[in-house]
């Protein structure tokens, strides 16, 4: 059995942010991560990143995870654990933990779990075709592997990773036909939309997928448009020659370690789904177990990392290490994150956090 | 299909390696997932559904969704969305739930 | 609409626009970014503080036109890739806009492009003046289009004529 003092599952933007807050109040840190390398999927991001300056605004996210990365191997008190899956949460505080085929049983003093989201998935006939991908796949397959997903891509959803991957599909010289979205409102950053509209893109507002088609694989989709009342208009349908969907209709946060561990939940649609219930600390209802990032609500990356130095700092103070400006380095990072909350585009967030905070 | 120039990214190609797509001779490149070098080789399906037997393909890319098992040198039930392909393997589509012998 | 389409309307463009005055006098920046987001790197690139401080990081940007020089340092730091130089003075037909570009292959410089603007739609041709890539820039390259006059405020992207 491996002793630890903070447990932190989850190398993206919040278990590296955690990790090096936790580590620099004095904290010894044991950071695991599934893939074989850290920064989760910070790694794909290749567009610069909104937010502040402490939020590493202007810079891509992909020099971003790279950074973040670098500085946790560096940092001693920081033990890494790549190829490294949290298998399970035994009740008395102990992770199961598989790497290189061989089981690791770690015990921690607190634990931060950083696990992140998964794509969710939309109902239409044939959305099973190989063809239809989440937004994210397709990020991963051109960004970090160099490969294209196929010809001409419908993606479905404007939210931002709808049209942030559609613009990412045009740099690395595929086609996008269309980018459609249930909403009468465009859920992205409109400077977003706008760059990929001026490259020829047409967002389609209020509008669905009917219907995808093909044999063994996607060969074409039927879009219709929806009216005030999220109906589709019979007669609107439209036939798109299309050989990759996209969905980017949201994600969920990966939670099943929280569920075993007994910690409160709560259904919160704002933050994606079933979400830990916690307090203002980011600890769950369980003493010592902390969340941040998407698995305590889906946000934006530089959210995730804010959730992250907070919860480092927490448990790293909850273990008892002391530093004379922990009051202050708190204060700025609670700062950061309320101003990324504030505005208009964090409404959603706020009040998410409003039912999920105790 | 491959990425051939990227304004923002390098993409660096491990060594060149053959790997066996139901039997079929394929190439791809160490470092890469066994997924996207059957990508890279127009390979879409990736294994078959239970009941229905309907070709499903890649879906979270990122080890989350089981949608991509395969067969991998005999052993079943493969992410090939995580799995790094390696020279010589034997990749082969996967009929129903894969038993280990 | 914008929130629908994602292309502003006059009455957008009109907020943010520098006045004749000012665009008679030379090159200025001029932000299109029209919502209230969290982000500020363009105040914190300005060199001149041009960009007004943010008393809230999701305000919009305000530039004193009159202080702007158009260097082009903030066009190069929007994540959002919404803020483009105008140059009125460029000659007596034409204008040059100043747009950030990641797309491969780059324009050469004398290359006659399609001129193309906010809804993605080919309105005329401009020619490629110069091309701006280095280091410094991480990816985001600067093209200079010589647009005609009264296409200034339409043009704000490019396609080229064949690919090389």
């Amino acid at each position: 059995m491996r002793q630890t003092e903070v447990c932190i599952i989850g190398g993206g933007p919040a278990g590296l942010t955690a990790a090096l807050k936790a580590a620099g109040l004095g904290a010894e840190v044991t950071l695991i991560d599934r893939n074989d390398y850290l920064g989760g999927q910070l790694i794909k991001q290749t567009h610069r990143f909104f937010g502040s300056k402490e939020q590493r605004a202007s810079e891509r996210g992909i020099n971003i995870a790279r950074e973040l990365a670098e500085a946790v191997e560096k940092e001693d008190k920081i033990t890494v654990l790549t190829k490294a899956a949290a298998l399970s949460y035994y009740k008395d505080g102990v992770v199961m933990v598989k790497q290189n085929e061989r089981i690791i049983k770690i015990k921690p003093q607190k634990l931060i779990v950083a696990t992140g989201g998964s794509e969710k998935n939309l109902m239409f006939p044939n959305n099973d075709l190989p063809g239809v991908y989440g937004a994210g796949a397709v990020q991963t397959l051109v960004n970090v592997y160099g490969v294209k997903p196929g010809r001409k891509v419908l993606m479905v959803g404007a939210g931002n990773i709808g049209v942030i991957v559609s613009y990412q599909l045009l740099q690395a010289g595929v086609d996008v036909v269309g980018i459609i979205e249930a909403a009468p409102k465009i859920g992205a950053y409109w400077v977003h939309a706008s760059k990929v509209v001026r490259a020829g893109v047409p967002i389609y507002a209020s509008h669905t997928i009917k219907r995808a088609w093909g044999e063994k694989e996607v060969a074409g989709a039927t879009i219709m448009k929806l009216d005030e009342k999220w109906q589709p208009v019979p007669g609107t349908e439209k036939e798109l020659d299309v050989d990759v969907i996209c969905l980017s209709v949201g994600l969920s946060p990966l939670t099943e370690l929280l569920w075993q561990a007994g910690c409160k939940m709560e259904f919160i649609p704002e933050l994606g789904g079933h979400v830990p219930v916690r307090n203002e600390d980011l600890e769950t209802s369980q003493p010592g177990i902390y969340i941040a990032g998407d698995a305590a609500g889906i946000e934006e990356a530089s959210a995730a990392m804010m959730e992250g130095a907070l919860a480092g700092l927490n448990a790293a103070e909850a273990m008892g290490y002391k530093v004379s400006d922990f009051k202050e380095q708190k204060e700025v990072v609670m700062k950061e994150l309320n101003g990324l909350r504030s505005g208009p585009v964090g409404e959603k967030i706020r009040k998410g956090l409003a039912k999920a905070i105790s | 299909m491959r990425v051939n120039e990227h304004p923002i990214l390098n993409f660096e190609k491990g060594n060149k390696v053959m790997f066996y797509y139901n039997g079929q001779q394929l190439e791809g490149f160490t470092g890469e997932t066994i997924a996207a070098a059957l990508h890279a080789n127009g390979v879409r399906a990736m294994r078959e559904s239970i009941h229905l037997h309907r070709p499903r393909g890649l879906f979270c890319n990122i080890g989350n969704c089981s949608s991509c098992l395969m067969m991998v040198n005999g052993k079943p039930n493969v992410r090939v969305c995580v799995e790094k392909l390696e020279e010589g393997m034997m990749v082969e589509t996967q009929q129903g739930k894969g038993e280990l012998k | 609409m914008l929130a629908q389409t994602g292309v502003p309307k006059l009455e957008d463009l009109a907020g943010v626009m520098p006045s004749e005055e000012r665009l008679a006098q030379g090159p200025v920046a001029m932000a299109e970014c029209f919502q209230n987001i969290p982000c500020d790197p363009c105040y914190h690139s300005c060199r001149r503080q041009a960009i007004q401080p943010f008393a809230d990081i999701n305000d919009r940007p305000q530039i004193n036109h009159d202080n702007c020089n158009g260097c082009g340092i903030c066009l190069s730091r929007c994540p959002g890739m919404a803020i483009f130089i105008i140059d009125q003075t460029y000659s007596e037909n034409e204008s040059l806009v100043k747009m950030p570009y990641e797309y491969l292959p780059l324009p050469l410089e004398k290359d006659s492009v399609v001129a193309v603007n906010r809804a993605g739609e080919a309105v005329g041709e401009a020619k490629v003046v110069k091309v701006q890539s280095n280091e410094k820039l991480e990816g985001t390259s600067i093209v200079w289009l010589a647009v005609p006059n009264e296409l200034t405020m339409e043009v704000r992207h490019f396609k080229l004529k064949e690919v090389r």
